[in-house]
């Protein structure tokens, strides 16, 4: 079957937004008081997603390496912010913000570039039909691992202080005593994705290969694609997760391996 | 034998400018509660951020590797913090003529902490300090929580271990009796200054 796209126009995505109208009621009249935040997160997404079809119609059309960057520079940027932005308790200062960051830019940025310039192999290597949608994926998945793991540190590390001090009491050195803490962040933070490629296609059907299927591509190359994809976000999480959780809880303790709560918030 | 020296330890709310503990000697500190007793231990430690000089013997704290440090001069907090299930994996080899002096069996390093009493916590808090073979200890209120058959044995143990050993040993006590029986020595510390 050669499908093709059925276009879609006003009309259709109106039918839709009247089933979340339809939504927001049942909210209203059940008292449940969401649907205001219903209505904010719906425009959001309709607003950010034609506004990146627009800007990624524009780079289509003029293939700049500048404009690629810099869009590229923005997804990381937002990126961080969401990861800062999830935590309960993060690093004071630049550290917060810059350690989620650095930590997406060394796995979801390095993985992509990799991607395009050994997989895939388009030409250009930086056509944006690869690369944005490729490190839009992986930002978008190692956001939440980084997000939960960094979590999880600064909260047990908070919660349990007693603990790691009396183990510096006896001795021990900073990365002993805060073992336990950084491997239960870590796993927090790579659980999602474990998760996710266990149930791909038996209980879900990942959110790319659906849209590659609706989009008239053979199922056959789009399953490939998205167990490609699976891999790259599973090695690019655990990569980000890991230097996140290395450089935050570095970050926990000073030169003399001192416990320093007073660098979270 | 080795003397705990501290000298211009300095931090928010501690102003300590002279202090000696000679090996072997017990040096007992009191004050009223928020005169920076704990933060005067915590500092000698190096568990806090603090500014100063601190000899152990020939020995300069800041020269040591601090959990090396920490590893000689171990800081006994009133409340104690257990992080696995069991006794046992909290020190690596617990001395079994200890545990007796302090009235345990030894089936008690396979008991589950969360089952301890606060007098039992207390007790093996300062047991798996003296497992770790320190030079000096800085024991905040080892007995507070103790009745006071035990906190009798309790101070024969430090006391013993102190000149067997010849450590110095600088032990926060709210009880004049306590001081009188164990301390060579005594200073009171009134908002961070030694009197």
């Amino acid at each position: 079957m050669n499908g093709g796209v059925i276009p879609l126009g006003g009309f259709e995505l109106g039918l839709a937004a009247s089933l979340l109208a339809l939504a927001g009621a049942l909210s209203w009249r059940l008292q449940m008081g969401v649907e205001r935040r219903l209505l904010v997160a719906a425009v959001r997404a309709a607003v950010q997603l034609s506004l990146l079809g627009l800007v990624l119609q524009q780079l289509f059309h003029t293939l700049s390496p500048w404009l690629i960057a810099a869009v590229a520079g923005l997804m990381l940027a937002v990126a961080g912010y969401e990861v800062w932005s999830r935590q309960g308790r993060h690093l004071k200062g630049w550290w917060g913000y810059g350690t989620g960051m650095l930590s997406m830019l060394l796995s979801s940025v390095s993985i992509a570039l990799i991607t395009v310039q050994v997989i895939l192999q388009p030409t250009p290597w930086f056509h944006p039909q690869y690369l944005i949608p490729l490190l839009g994926m992986l930002l978008g998945n190692t956001m939440t691992g980084i997000a939960v793991a960094m979590d999880t540190l600064g909260r047990e590390t908070w919660n349990r202080q007693g603990e790691i001090e009396a183990r510096l009491m006896l001795g021990e050195h900073a990365i002993e005593a805060i073992g336990d803490i950084r491997r239960s962040a870590l796993r927090a933070g790579l659980i999602p994705i474990l998760n996710s490629m266990a149930a791909a296609g038996v209980v879900s059907l990942p959110g790319m290969m659906t849209g590659q299927i609706l989009a008239g591509g053979n199922p056959l190359q789009a399953a490939r694609y998205q167990i490609l994809i699976l891999f790259l976000i599973a090695a690019g999480t655990a990569l980000g997760t890991a230097s996140a959780v290395l450089i935050a809880s570095h970050r926990l303790f000073d030169k003399r391996e001192r416990l320093r709560l007073d660098r979270l918030n | 034998m080795a003397e705990l020296w501290i000298e211009r330890l300095e931090r928010p709310g501690l102003h300590i400018t002279d202090l000696r503990v000679p090996g072997g000697h017990i040096l007992c500190l009191h004050g009223p509660s928020g005169s920076g007793k704990t933060l005067l231990l915590r500092a000698i430690a190096d568990l806090d951020p603090n500014n100063g000089q601190v000899w152990l013997g020939d020995r300069v704290r800041e020269r040591l590797p601090a959990a090396q440090w920490r590893r000689q001069v171990i800081y006994v907090p009133p409340v104690s913090h257990w992080w696995a299930e069991t006794v046992r994996p909290h020190a690596a080899r617990w001395a079994e003529d200890m545990l007796a002096a302090l009235g345990f069996e030894r089936d008690v390093l396979d008991w589950s902490v969360r089952r301890l009493s606060t007098g039992e916590r207390q007790r093996l808090a300062v047991l798996r300090a003296l497992a770790r073979e320190p030079e000096a200890l800085l024991l905040d209120e080892p007995t507070a929580n103790l009745d006071p058959a035990n906190t009798e044995h309790m101070e024969k143990l430090l006391r013993d271990f102190a000149r067997e050993r010849q450590a110095p040993l600088l032990w926060v006590s709210h009880d004049p009796a306590q001081r009188a029986q164990v301390g060579d020595t005594e200073h009171r510390l009134v908002e961070g200054r030694l009197q």
